[in-house]
């Protein structure tokens, strides 16, 4: 049986452990949020939307995933 | 008469009236009094994401942001560092530039923060974004966000959600004859009529989010509050008649029996 090493990471501000390997690409499809819809704060730096696949998430990664909703 | 447009940056729009989007009871609410309203812009706020309950609806499902203008907004944001996270992390979901600065001093009386909010100014004009800027009421510093690169100067009637209506006459008019920027009267509305007189004092439009989306019967509000501004504009322009002590008669006496 193969063994899946899990990370440990910390979205918008609750800790989570996830597959060793994920992009964020992937996560963010898991978790069925739609790209173009969001945005990406990794480590408190905003990343490409266009390079998700490319960024892997590492252990102890901080990861905010923020979207539009009603405001004055 | 030539078509009457309000231009903020470089863009067009026909209404006057831009709403905001929180405190409704849903988003079906929102979305039809939106659709009342004629807003063609509307703010919203950028927030977490919720992963627990993906089946949860979200705003872009009901407002398209292709048919209507988002406009996103530092609705919460205590300094001037919050506010800049904000806005960058909301370019970053759409290419989002003509943004709201909003950047509060006061938990209970949600008053601006100036000092930060002219720091925050600054720096966003610097970087590409188009910046409408919530402020006092205050001439000096709507002066000052201009030259600091605000598209817009968008001084409070009253204290968000306050419904109070417009305390400052005499600030607004000042601020009217001092700038060509966009003046959009934001926060402190109560009801159809402090709309009008925000247009009747020279205003280019008018910001409103409690006071319809907290009013009995929002859908209906949001209509009121269109109308409100088409009067409120066509009364500034068509040019109001003098004020008398004295009554003057509307007949003339000629032919009286």
């Amino acid at each position: 049986m193969k063994i899946i090493k899990k990370i440990k990471i910390n979205l918008n501000g609750k800790k989570l452990f996830i597959a060793k390997g994920t992009s964020v690409y992937s996560f963010i499809k898991r978790n069925k949020l739609q790209p173009n819809k969001i945005a990406i704060e990794l480590n408190k730096e905003i990343i490409d939307k266009k390079k998700i696949n490319k960024i892997f998430l590492k252990n102890n990664d901080k990861i905010e995933i923020v979207h539009f909703i009603g405001g004055g | 008469m030539k078509k009457d447009f309000i231009k903020i940056s470089s863009k067009k729009f026909r209404s006057r009236l831009i709403v905001g989007t929180g405190k409704y009871k849903n988003f079906i609410e929102c979305s039809k009094a939106v659709k009342a309203s004629g807003a063609e812009i509307v703010t919203v706020a950028v927030r977490r994401v919720n992963i627990s309950d993906k089946k949860k609806p979200i705003l872009m499902d009901y407002i398209d942001p292709k048919k209507i203008t988002y406009l996103p907004n530092t609705a919460g944001c205590f300094s001037s560092n919050e506010a800049l996270r904000t806005l960058r992390l909301a370019r970053e979901i759409g290419g989002w530039r003509l943004v709201k600065l909003e950047v509060l001093g006061d938990k209970k009386s949600l008053l601006p923060d100036m000092i930060e909010t002219l720091k925050s100014t600054e720096v966003l004009s610097k970087e590409g974004f188009k910046v409408m800027v919530y402020c006092n009421d205050d001439p000096l510093m709507a002066k000052r966000l201009e030259n600091a690169g605000a598209v817009a100067i968008m001084p409070l009637a009253a204290p968000i959600g306050s419904g109070l209506g417009i305390q400052n006459y005499t600030n607004i008019k000042i601020i009217r004859n001092q700038t060509k920027l966009p003046l959009i009267i934001d926060a402190g509305i109560g009801e159809a009529s402090d709309a009008t007189i925000a247009m009747e004092l020279g205003c280019d439009g008018v910001l409103i989010n409690s006071a319809i989306a907290q009013a009995k019967k929002p859908i209906e509000m949001a209509l009121a509050m269109k109308y409100a501004v088409i009067a409120g504009r066509k009364s500034y322009l068509s040019g109001r008649i003098k004020k008398n002590l004295m009554g003057l008669a509307s007949t003339t006496k000629k032919g009286i029996i």
